[in-house]
């Protein structure tokens, strides 16, 4: 910390006044969410007493809590398989040079680049066409597909951001010392990219859980997110029953950032 | 109801049957559209897989339609009618019945996204009412039956307006809006019912393809932005009865449930003004590739009669077309739906919003410059 002088006198109170205003516009308006999900008034905006009665709504509609069990299994489905295939991309495009590697690396970044509605309108083709030769019906297996296809992208990308900046003399020095190229990987590569791969997962499941425009294309019959179904709910007016569920979903990701946040944590403090 | 992504929608679907035409050669969506099913009264070929509107119909009667028939019933939920068109022209949907509102027939029909109904199947289709009978989108009724219907009006809370007003648009338009009411008016956030509504008042027709009437109709509504509170359509009720605006334009079903809520709802009142307003309609049609279109008529038929069409209505608060069953209307919606002064200028003053292809845009254009 040499090269830097930390700001002083009024840069510094301004700087610092500055984030204050940040950190309130970002959080602000989640707070108003909170307090809102538990007014006993039908119109959003409009205080009318504490009550909880919005969550017991929640708990008790079989069509929200039937949407949220199917986003969640979708969540864990994709993140699972687009963190394992993501690294696995990741790791061949940071370590080996292979022929059409770059338009390899290219056509990985089309997800990330391409608009929504775009992917949607291409998957949704593709999938008519597949089940009209497969003979499969959209749902689950179309709208897990989909979140793959783009979460690949989103996890390779954050995973290699991870390998290039780690020491490849590490794994050369695991090698030297006999380790199998198995060995190295699973007790010192796996190790040391683990931020990423964590970090990727959890951006991986929160698109996943995000995600409206895509799969309200590739859904099928039956089948319906809890964001495309809470996106379908607001043409009829909010109600603090949509509070309610943001909240949830608000709570459920934190939980889930916060626990990434811990098992990181603890890798750290392990002495090995 | 919103018209703005229609371009879109319809590129989209042009895509969708461009690829689909690619794909197969023999067969596919052209064949199957140019007949009716042959199917019998109340038969059932399948689960029915209903693709609608949200909160649009109860959950207990979609249920009661399967247990009556020993099938499943299910349903997926859209939010416009942009969302729907392209995931039923691609094909292979998987839904037997949708929703599409009227101007949204049109184009299915024009694309041959959806089959011609076979009414040998739906004896049920004679409680239509005659006002929804062989509607400008559908002009033998061959393809769709009415769903649901509602008007889009002016909404006016009485405690600030007083009763003693003008059923016209002048309330909302021009230099004569009431004193208390200024600046606490709002307008749909849509282009062709705000639009429509300064045609309607300029005694136009809200289909208007005329630049001149269109640039006459912007005018008005830019030269009665001092009184606009907001532009707001997904909100406007609630609005209303907060007590932040005092005239809302807006749809019937959203303004009437919405006075129910409060502690008196005879404080306001909904009507489409004299000159005339919107009247939307949604309907039931079968995609061209239904899976079971059998069930999907028996689930039309169902619907058209006369204790299922009350039962709709009294879950959702819309108007039902079926005649039979406003005798068994809750009271409060009955007499809302059948009292004059909600439509002082009688049937034909209402329009349905139809597509105007090319000249969607000028609407879009012409109310994004009167917002400003």
């Amino acid at each position: 910390m040499t090269g830097i002088t930390e700001p002083r006198g009024m840069t510094k109170a301004s700087l610092r006044g500055i984030s204050w205003l940040v950190y309130v516009f970002f959080y602000a308006p989640i707070l108003v969410l909170i307090i809102f999900s538990f007014s006993d008034n039908r119109n959003v905006g409009v205080w009318g007493g504490f009550t909880t009665s919005w969550y017991a709504d929640f708990a008790q509609d079989s069509k929200l809590t039937g949407a949220l069990s199917n986003s969640l299994q979708i969540a864990v489905v994709a993140t699972l398989i687009s963190v394992v295939l993501g690294t696995m991309a990741a790791l061949a495009l940071e370590r080996f040079s292979f022929r059409g590697k770059q338009v390899f690396d290219a056509l990985l970044y089309l997800p990330v680049i391409i608009p929504d509605v775009t992917m949607a309108v291409m998957l949704l083709l593709f999938f008519t066409q597949a089940a009209k030769w497969f003979g499969f019906s959209k749902g689950f297996s179309t709208i897990a597909l989909s979140h793959i296809a783009f979460c690949i992208s989103f996890v390779s990308i954050v995973v290699r951001a991870r390998l290039a900046g780690m020491d490849d003399k590490l794994e050369e020095a695991a090698m030297d010392l006999y380790a199998s190229r198995w060995q190295a990987f699973r007790y010192v590569t796996l190790p040391l990219i683990m931020p990423g791969i964590l970090g990727g997962a959890l951006l991986a499941m929160t698109l996943s859980l995000d995600d409206v425009v895509i799969t309200q294309f590739v859904t099928g019959a039956g089948w319906s997110t809890l964001p495309v179904y809470v996106f379908s709910l607001i043409r009829k007016g909010v109600t603090p029953l949509i509070n309610a569920v943001s909240v949830v979903m608000l709570v459920a990701s934190m939980v889930l950032v916060a626990l990434s946040l811990l098992t990181q944590r603890l890798r750290g403090d392990d002495p090995a | 109801m919103a018209t703005k992504q229609t371009r879109w929608a319809a590129l989209l679907a042009a895509l969708a049957l461009l690829f689909s035409a690619c794909g197969d050669g023999e067969g596919g969506g052209g064949e199957s559209s140019a007949a009716s099913a042959a199917c019998e009264v109340g038969q059932v070929d399948g689960d029915l897989a209903l693709y609608n509107w949200a909160e649009y119909i109860d959950p207990e009667q979609l249920d009661a339609f399967g247990q009556e028939f020993g099938i499943g019933a299910t349903m997926t939920e859209y939010d416009s009618n942009e969302a729907m068109l392209p995931v039923v022209s691609a094909g292979n949907s998987g839904y037997d019945v949708i929703i599409p509102s009227d101007y949204m027939v049109g184009i299915m029909i024009d694309g041959e996204f959806i089959q011609p109904l076979n009414f040998d199947a739906i004896p049920n289709a004679s409680n239509i009412s005659d006002d929804f009978a062989n509607p400008s989108y559908d002009p033998n009724q061959s393809h769709s039956v009415p769903y649901q219907w509602g008007y889009t009006g002016l909404a006016v809370d009485t405690a600030v307006v007083g009763t003693d007003f003008p059923r016209t648009w002048d309330l909302v338009f021009g230099d004569s809006v009431p004193a208390d009411a200024a600046g606490k008016v709002t307008l749909l956030n849509d282009p062709r019912e705000t639009m429509g509504a300064a045609l309607k008042a300029l005694g136009y027709s809200l289909n208007t393809t005329d630049d001149a009437q269109l640039d006459e109709a912007r005018n008005l509504v830019s030269g009665s932005k001092e009184n606009v509170l907001r532009f707001d359509t997904d909100s406007a009720d609630e609005l209303l009865t907060s007590g932040e605006s005092a005239i809302a334009h807006g749809y019937s079903g959203d303004m009437f449930t919405q006075f129910l809520e409060t502690d008196d709802p005879s404080r306001y009142v909904f009507f489409v003004p004299e000159e005339g307003g919107t009247r939307w309609i949604d309907n039931m049609a079968i995609p061209f590739d239904a899976p079971h279109p059998c069930t999907a008529h028996t689930f039309i038929n169902w619907l058209l009669d006369a204790e299922q069409g009350a039962a709709l209505s009294n879950w959702n608060y819309y108007g039902t077309p079926n005649k039979a069953a406003i005798d068994l209307l809750d009271d409060e919606l009955n007499e809302f739906l059948t009292d004059p002064s909600v439509l002082p200028g009688g049937l034909s003053s209402v329009e349905s919003i139809a597509d105007t292809g090319d000249f969607e845009t000028n609407y879009t254009d012409a109310f994004t410059e009167a917002v400003g």
